[in-house]
């Protein structure tokens, strides 16, 4: 069944008090290399048949106004995974 | 429904007039203090009526309260399918048409209205990750909205925060424009606790009939149980609403 993936991530300015604890805790584990985390939202929306235009138009649209709030994130990806 | 009188109160005769006003306040699943909200109402002299989230009749309220909570558990972002509730669509028509139907958000009900984009900004986790409850002072910066009125400008307040998400959020195009049109409503004084913008506790729109916040007026309606046991700063939100309807102050 193919599946329509929306990431959604906190816009740039807004600081990610989530990715932030997860960025203090790395180092304890022992990985110092990352200079900063910022956590977002994966949603994967399956669909029964072809993905059509049509269909990957609703998709978009619902990104925008359910799976996203346009004040404080940005919808950085919407893709067509065929398995 | 019979009456629920707290069993410590003033009940000598209220200064604001009493309207015989119904007030509705919404229920969606997950909602924690509409009870609390709908026995403020009651206190203040009005009738509360209990407006269902899947329902579509405003049953001729004359002002609506959101109560706080964790509608739908807070899934996806706080208040984020609230906001698609029948009755949501409903009070958003009716804050918008000319009857300005005033609406009030607290917590949860607040971040619902950010939502349904009836008021700018959003909220999103405290800067310090954690669940915050503690007695908040705030102060009142805007007096001339339908939910307080009955406050002076610049009046300090103490009522109850307790949030999870609760740092006001908004770019400083939004911030500008809300200091510049007085529609912050009220801001947290002395420590912020949440890292909100400028220290925004509440904002209201253009028109003052929608007012949203962060901390919980209902909380604080009763001498013996609101902050510090004898707080009820809260009150005046629910008696303001009163004199708004009845004609009075703005």
């Amino acid at each position: 069944m193919p599946r329509i993936v929306v990431d959604v991530m906190l816009k740039p300015e807004i600081l990610d008090p989530q990715g932030k604890a997860i960025a203090g805790a790395l180092p304890r584990l022992g990985f110092t290399s990352f200079e900063a985390v910022r956590q977002g939202k994966r949603f994967e929306l399956s669909v029964d048949g072809e993905v059509t235009e049509e269909i990957l138009a609703q998709a978009r649209e619902a990104a925008e106004t359910l799976l996203s709030n346009p004040v404080i994130e940005d919808v950085v990806n919407v893709e067509v995974f065929e398995d | 429904m019979s009456a629920e009188l707290p069993l410590i109160g003033d009940y000598s005769t209220p200064s604001t007039e009493l309207s015989g006003a119904r007030i509705g306040v919404v229920t969606f699943p997950g909602t924690l203090d509409d009870r609390d909200a709908a026995r403020a109402v009651r206190a203040a002299g009005a009738e509360a009526v209990s407006l269902w989230h899947a329902d579509t009749d405003l049953q001729d309220v004359d002002a609506v309260v959101i109560p706080g909570g964790f509608s739908y558990g807070d899934y996806l972002r706080a208040g984020a399918i609230s906001r698609f509730a029948p009755m949501m669509a409903k009070i958003a028509d009716a804050a918008n048409s000319d009857a300005k139907l005033p609406v009030l958000g607290i917590c949860n009900g607040f971040q619902i209205l950010t939502e349904s984009h009836l008021l700018p900004g959003s909220m999103i986790k405290n800067d310090h990750l954690k669940f915050i409850c503690r007695d908040q002072l705030l102060r009142v910066e805007n007096n001339q909205t339908a939910w307080t009125n009955g406050f002076e400008a610049g009046q300090e307040i103490t009522i109850v925060l307790k949030n999870q998400d609760g740092q006001y959020v908004a770019d400083e195009k939004v911030l500008d424009e809300l200091e510049a049109e007085n529609r912050i409503a009220f801001s947290y004084v002395g420590w912020n606790p949440n890292g909100s913008r400028r220290s925004i506790a509440g904002v209201s729109n253009k028109a003052g009939n929608v007012v949203g916040l962060m901390p919980h007026p209902e909380h604080a309606i009763e001498a013996g149980f609101g902050p510090d046991h004898r707080g009820t700063d809260g009150l005046a939100f629910f008696t303001s609403v009163l004199t708004h309807l009845v004609g009075g102050k703005k």
